[in-house]
């Protein structure tokens, strides 16, 4: 896990660097769409940090200014599948968004969905050494954590505290400069493929763009559709993209859990072009168009053109009817809401104090889907749009782009990581020189 | 001809337009290649863009200039050009210079004047250089001090503060004329030209002529037989009246010397007598030197005097 810890470390510098020199782009590869923006960091609030959140959530320190998308190629599942093809993909997103904001973005922080993401909690506890709790108490309790098995070939995405409790206190948001004996703390653990997001840096890589960056999509889109209460009390959040369908728990204001369905839009519109003998730009076009997940006495007499090109007049000239189109979407809907109540119910969500669902993502836009998704996850559901940030087109401001939102507000203000604590030294030599420092301290 | 125009309208427009529809078959790929990718960043990033869009077209017009000045001929047509635009801007009416109009000198020094500054109108102003001819026209004695600048009309207007010769004054080269200032100012060919004016003489005597001045104020009332002041070894001065009477002044207030002959002369008709020298140079001793003649008469008289006073007895025998 050292060396992730260090590429971890290694992204936060560059960041940090990007930060300063005020360009930034964010990119998010899903399977269907390759979504860039350029971020300008340079609001008036950039030297003077506010404390929690600030006005507009403190995104009014940046600025859109320039925005591409384009379809994606060789991604399937929300992972690389094919690299020359993901390659060009990113290439024509960077270039057209570079061209947008007329600069030239050398950093990028990159948003994935697929590598079979996999939550862990973790639980860590060490003594506090000084009469207060300093940055090495919550390195060592970070570092005291018992690493759980996360499998072979597996790398850790995100980890990060949600919770401290100090002696008998809990739900600590910040333990710094608290007075107290024993700090614990809960982390949250999110483990991906190793191999996804080795081909994903690579690809990058090869497009000349450094990483500052990476997270997994489930995440941001949940940071940019929630609103700031249901952040508070406990919300799911649920992506449905175009190869997997992502769903993240929040719980006061941190991630809780976090997975993934490995089915989504692209597969609505496979079953319609193998229900209906159609080729799949045709499928997503009338999905899009027409598509709808309940029927109603109208949609018998709605009849869609679904041509062809064979030659042959009468399969050319072929129609369905609405309710004919429904009836193919709505069992596979289904079943990936089912497939999302099945991961609920695992990750306990039944014992959330509060069950309101988002839906997000360019799934969501499905006429009806909100019904249907009332039936199966619950009652407390909505469809949710991600944030308006400063400078957005009004192109990117739906559902599909709440996954690229969120990973502006993630490059703006990130949730504290575990690598960005330093991991106390165990050589004795520097630990018994920084008692020699802090006996100065107390004495001088 | 109409066979080139066909040509042109067949080859051309062809070679230069790029086929806005792909090639059936394959769908137009929006990826741009590696190449062209890397070179668009390229031309994003700020030193390379301005290199591009200015750095390049500057050197390279540049270049050229300097490629095309490296033969003789071109920098020479260019000079004329130059040149001839120049002399176009420079010789409109509104700059020329047509009379000259002198100010402030008398009819002598007037002409002195336009013969220095001799220019063969109409001329323009900036070919005129103005303070050139204003240190020529200084450069005459006669002049103290002399503005010249040209006036709105085409008139060279010379202003001219004129020296006024306040003495005449013997040099070994002749008579000079100067000024209160002790300057020449010109020359005269005789005495009788200027002979309002008072004469001086001797080295050194237009270095003391506020002295001479006073002087010769102070001679007012024998004005008509001064003939002139001599200053002799640069340190005093000797009044000479006609019949070769000098009066001989001391360093140190000569003027009080001098009131004190004239006050000797209004009581006593001193410089009517027969009177050579009179010696002012000891305050305490006035001294008086006789002509030749006088003296014997007055030896004579004295003689006279001492007989008649050894031969009283025979005076007193008459």
């Amino acid at each position: 896990m050292r060396p992730l810890y260090e590429t971890q470390r290694l992204m936060r510098g560059i960041r940090r660097a990007a930060l300063q020199r005020g360009v930034i782009a964010i990119l998010d590869l899903g399977t269907s769409k390759t979504a860039c923006l350029v971020l300008r960091f340079d609001g008036p609030q950039r030297s003077q940090p506010v404390d929690g959140v600030g006005p507009m959530a403190g995104q009014s320190q940046f600025k859109v200014i320039g925005h591409a998308v384009t379809r994606s190629r060789g991604v399937r599942y929300g992972e690389v599948d094919s690299m020359g093809e993901t390659e060009r993909a990113i290439r024509t997103a960077v270039q057209a968004a570079q061209k947008d904001a007329q600069v030239r973005v050398d950093h990028v922080i990159v948003c994935f969905s697929g590598a079979r993401p996999e939550s862990f909690g973790l639980f860590g506890e060490a003594e506090v050494e000084g009469a207060t709790v300093d940055g090495w108490d919550i390195g060592r309790v970070l570092a005291s954590c018992d690493a759980p098995d996360i499998g072979h070939g597996r790398e850790v995405l995100h980890a990060q505290p949600v919770n401290w409790s100090l002696d008998h206190r809990s739900g600590l948001a910040d333990p710094r400069g608290q007075v107290g004996q024993r700090l614990s703390s809960d982390l949250h653990l999110l483990a991906v493929d190793g191999a996804a997001i080795e081909t994903l840096l690579l690809c990058l890589k090869r497009c000349d763009l450094e990483c500052a960056g990476i997270a997994s999509s489930a995440y941001v889109s949940g940071i940019a559709s929630l609103v700031e209460d249901e952040q508070e009390l406990g919300a799911v959040c649920i992506d449905m993209g175009g190869g997997t369908t992502g769903l993240s728990v929040f719980m006061r204001k941190h991630m809780v859990y976090a997975d993934s369905v490995r089915m989504g839009g692209e597969h609505v519109t496979a079953d319609i072009s193998m229900g209906l003998q159609i080729p799949m730009a045709m499928a997503e076009r009338i999905k899009t168009l027409y598509g709808g997940v309940v029927a109603t006495g109208k949609d018998d007499r709605e009849l869609i053109p679904i041509g062809g090109d064979t030659g042959d007049w009468e399969h050319d000239r072929r129609v369905v009817s609405r309710t004919e189109l429904i009836g193919i979407m709505r069992p596979r809907v289904e079943e990936i809401l089912e497939e999302v109540r099945a991961r609920l119910d695992v990750a306990g969500f039944d014992k959330l104090p509060s069950q309101s669902i988002v839906l997000t993502g360019g799934g969501s836009l499905i006429p009806g889907l909100d019904g249907l998704a009332a039936r199966i996850l619950g009652r407390k559901v909505r469809l949710g749009r991600p944030l308006r940030v400063q400078g957005l087109p009004q192109a990117a401001t739906g559902a599909a782009f709440s996954a690229s939102v969120g990973l502006t507000l993630f490059a703006a203000n990130p949730q504290d990581e575990w690598w960005d604590f330093e991991i106390p030294p165990d050589r004795q030599s520097a630990r018994s020189f920084r008692r020699a420092v802090k006996w100065f301290k107390d004495n001088w | 001809m109409r066979t080139l125009i066909l040509l042109w309208r067949l080859t051309l427009p062809s070679l230069l337009r790029v086929p806005m529809v792909p090639p059936s078959g394959g769908r137009r790929d929006p990826a741009p290649s590696v190449w062209s990718y890397r070179y668009q960043r390229l031309m994003l990033t700020p030193f390379y863009r301005r290199l591009f869009h200015v750095g390049l077209p500057a050197g390279l017009v540049t270049l050229i200039a300097l490629l095309w000045l490296a033969s003789a001929d071109n920098r020479a047509a260019l000079s004329a050009r130059f040149e001839a635009w120049k002399d176009a801007v420079q010789d409109r009416p509104e700059f020329m210079v047509t009379k000259i109009e002198v100010t402030g000198a008398d009819r002598a020094l007037m002409a002195a004047i336009r013969e220095v500054a001799r220019l063969d109108l109409p001329l323009s102003s900036f070919d005129l250089d103005v303070d050139a001819l204003r240190l020529r026209i200084t450069d005459l004695t006669a002049v103290r001090s002399a503005q010249v600048r040209v006036n709105p009309g085409g008139t060279l207007e010379i202003a001219v503060a004129q020296r006024n010769p306040v003495a005449v004054w013997r040099y070994a080269d002749g008579l000079r004329l100067i000024d209160a200032e002790g300057v020449m100012t010109g020359m005269i060919a005789e005495r009788a030209d200027r002979s309002d004016l008072p004469l001086i003489a001797g080295d050194g005597a237009k270095d003391a002529i506020d002295e001479a001045l006073a002087l010769f104020a102070a001679a007012a009332p024998i004005a008509p037989r001064v003939r002139g002041l001599v200053r002799m070894g640069e340190r005093r001065w000797d009044m000479v009246l006609d019949n070769d009477l000098r009066i001989l002044l001391p360093t140190e207030q000569p003027v009080q010397a001098l009131e004190r002959v004239i006050a000797l002369h209004q009581a006593q008709e001193l410089l009517d007598r027969d009177v050579a020298v009179v010696d002012m140079r000891l305050g305490d001793r006035p001294t008086v030197r006789l002509n030749p003649p006088a003296l014997a008469t007055l030896r004579a008289a004295a003689a006279a005097v001492a007989t008649t006073a050894a031969a009283a007895p025979v005076f007193e025998d008459h």
